[in-house]
């Protein structure tokens, strides 16, 4: 008895390191390929290369055009996610805590995005962007992708603001403050967790889109990291350390973003999840 | 007045989002339907109306749509399976025996943090032919006969792909399931275990009854999910060899870019949409059924 039950704990260990390890993996080979050289790539199989090719990184970024789409791409992300933070924290605000005609009948609007799938849609949001100018511009980029993470972000912001007590909203209109004071020093401070969420899932939700990139942005000078990726795979298929770098340079951010607020991610997509 | 006034205030701060949900949601919504009926290069002033010949065209010509949506279904499958019975299996583990969950959790969480993109070009590099770390591994191994280029030879390239698309995803159920797994009472399994019930019996009679609505949960989201899978496609295969690995998102692209007919790029899109709206009504529907047994 004890014999087996011993056994399956080193067994449910191994499996899971395995799993760990299979994880892991792909990710060290990918930063360690990108300090080979082209010569050394495929045939020096060591994860830690004995010369490392810094300048594989000083290339991919001036050279492959990682430095323009890693600007592009911080700038979407700070900008979407900064968009999404206020429109729907001012929705969801009102929604909770205000009252006005027709607003549950809003409510669920707002959220049905969540709820229905439309695969063509994105045929759609092309022609619309094309008749209002936006195609290949940042703004039309910006929009599409504010208005994408509105509804999660309504939905988790409003849920959020209704475990807010209603005396602290009283206490401030008394003093004086009108509904924006109220919305802005009271309500949005207290929702920072919430706002973390939302913050986190978007900024890992906007860094890693592609199909609207693709869509919308031709211009090399326009594009975020995921499309550029694409874009130097199609052109330098064979430079392997180079792409790798340049694939590494994607991937930093996202995998140290992550480590340091896996708990609020991990919640986030819990809650999500088990609501939904 | 001043009771007007406020509800006007008030409603302002929904304008904004109201705004934004009009244009790129409704306005898109319903402009599908509208250029699912025309035939239309996507530039031309004019539209030309055909009716429903768009539908009547895929539903009798397009024996590459039905395809990619039977890759799909396949690689949906496989990911029903195996990813999610991996992930219950390891989530069950992780939950039951093991310390360090936080570890394992950040671990298996690391590969759906990242990108489509990302991922299907690192496991381009394993698959390779001929520099690919699988074939490598295969040969040091001495099963060299094995060895293939596994995203351009038609037997593998879809199961390949599948795998991809699995290693990405089984994190998300297992981070999932094993929330669901954390909040079942510790007293039930003392409880029977005092009673005597084995530990097969406890996972069968307790834990996994105890799961259904979680399975069902993380079912919708693989399918969906999973069905509408691309950016793992177009960063590895991009459908090929042949038509062996598209999938109904490649379709509706390659008829919008490809050859410029936008109103068959909705009417396929409406089309895909509605087998996922009743896939969606089914489990809900299933669900619904065994709750109330």
């Amino acid at each position: 008895m004890k014999n087996s039950s011993t056994g399956n704990y080193l067994f449910s260990n191994l499996i899971c390191i395995v799993v760990a390890i299979s994880c892991v993996f792909p990710l060290i080979w990918m930063i360690s390929s990108s300090l080979k050289t082209q010569q050394t790539v495929f045939s020096d199989m060591s994860i830690i290369p004995s010369n490392p090719q810094w300048q594989n990184y000083y290339i991919a970024w001036t050279k492959g055009n990682f430095g323009t789409y890693f600007f592009n791409s911080v700038f979407y992300t700070v900008v979407v996610v900064f968009g999404i933070i206020l429109i729907a924290s001012m929705s969801a605000y009102a929604i909770s805590k205000l009252h006005f005609f027709g607003k549950n009948f809003i409510f669920i609007l707002l959220i049905s995005t969540m709820m229905i799938p439309i695969p063509g849609a994105f045929v759609a949001l092309y022609v619309l962007l094309n008749k209002l100018g936006l195609v290949n511009t940042r703004i039309g980029y910006i929009l599409c992708q504010i208005n994408g993470g509105l509804a999660l972000g309504i939905f988790i912001l409003k849920t959020f603001f209704d475990k807010i007590p209603k005396e602290l909203e009283d206490a401030a209109r008394i003093d004086g403050c009108n509904k924006w004071q109220a919305y802005l020093h009271i309500a949005l401070p207290l929702a920072r967790p919430a706002i973390m969420v939302v913050a986190i899932f978007n900024v890992l939700a906007v860094w890693n889109e592609y199909l609207l990139a693709m869509l919308i942005l031709s211009d090399k000078s326009l594009m975020p990291l995921q499309r550029g990726l694409m874009v130097f795979q199609g052109a330098h298929i064979t430079q392997y350390p180079l792409l790798m770098a340049g694939i590494t340079i994607t991937t930093l951010p996202v995998v140290v973003i992550y480590l340091l607020m896996q708990r609020h991610i991990i919640s986030g997509i819990i809650a999500g999840a088990l609501k939904g | 007045m001043s009771r007007i006034k406020d509800s006007i205030t008030s409603f302002l701060f929904v304008v904004p989002a109201l705004l934004m949900f009009i244009v790129f949601s409704v306005y898109p919504f319903l402009k599908v339907f509208q250029l699912s009926v025309f035939d239309w290069d996507g530039i031309a002033r004019t539209m030309k109306f055909i009716g429903l010949n768009n539908f009547k065209n895929i539903f009798t010509l397009d024996n590459a749509f039905w395809i990619s949506m039977r890759n799909a279904g396949f690689i949906t499958f496989l990911a029903l399976t195996f990813q999610n019975t991996l992930a219950f299996f390891l989530a069950h583990i992780v939950d039951s025996e093991i310390r360090g969950k936080n570890f394992y959790r950040t671990i298996f969480f690391l590969p759906p943090v990242l990108s489509g993109i990302v991922v299907g070009l690192i496991w381009n590099w394993i698959y390779n032919s001929d520099y690919g770390l699988l074939n490598k591994f295969l040969i040091w191994l001495g099963f060299s006969n094995l060895a293939r280029a596994w995203l351009s030879d038609p037997q593998t390239a879809l199961l390949s792909v599948s795998i991809i698309h699995m290693w990405k995803g089984f994190g998300w159920g297992f981070v999932i399931f094993l929330a669901g797994l954390q909040g079942i009472p510790r007293d039930l399994y003392e409880a029977a275990r005092v009673d005597g019930a084995s530990e097969t019996q406890i996972l069968t009679k307790i834990t996994i009854p105890i799961m259904i609505p979680i399975f069902f949960l993380v079912s919708i989201l693989t399918i969906l999910g999973t069905m509408q899978i691309y950016d793992i496609i177009v960063s590895t295969t991009g459908g090929g060899p042949g038509f062996h690995t598209e999938v109904p998102i490649t379709r509706i692209i390659a008829s919008m870019l490809g050859s410029s007919r936008f109103g068959y790029a909705c009417a396929q899109g409406i089309v895909f949409g509605l087998v996922l709206l009743f896939i969606s009504l089914l489990q809900i529907k299933l669900s619904q059924n065994l709750r109330s047994e």
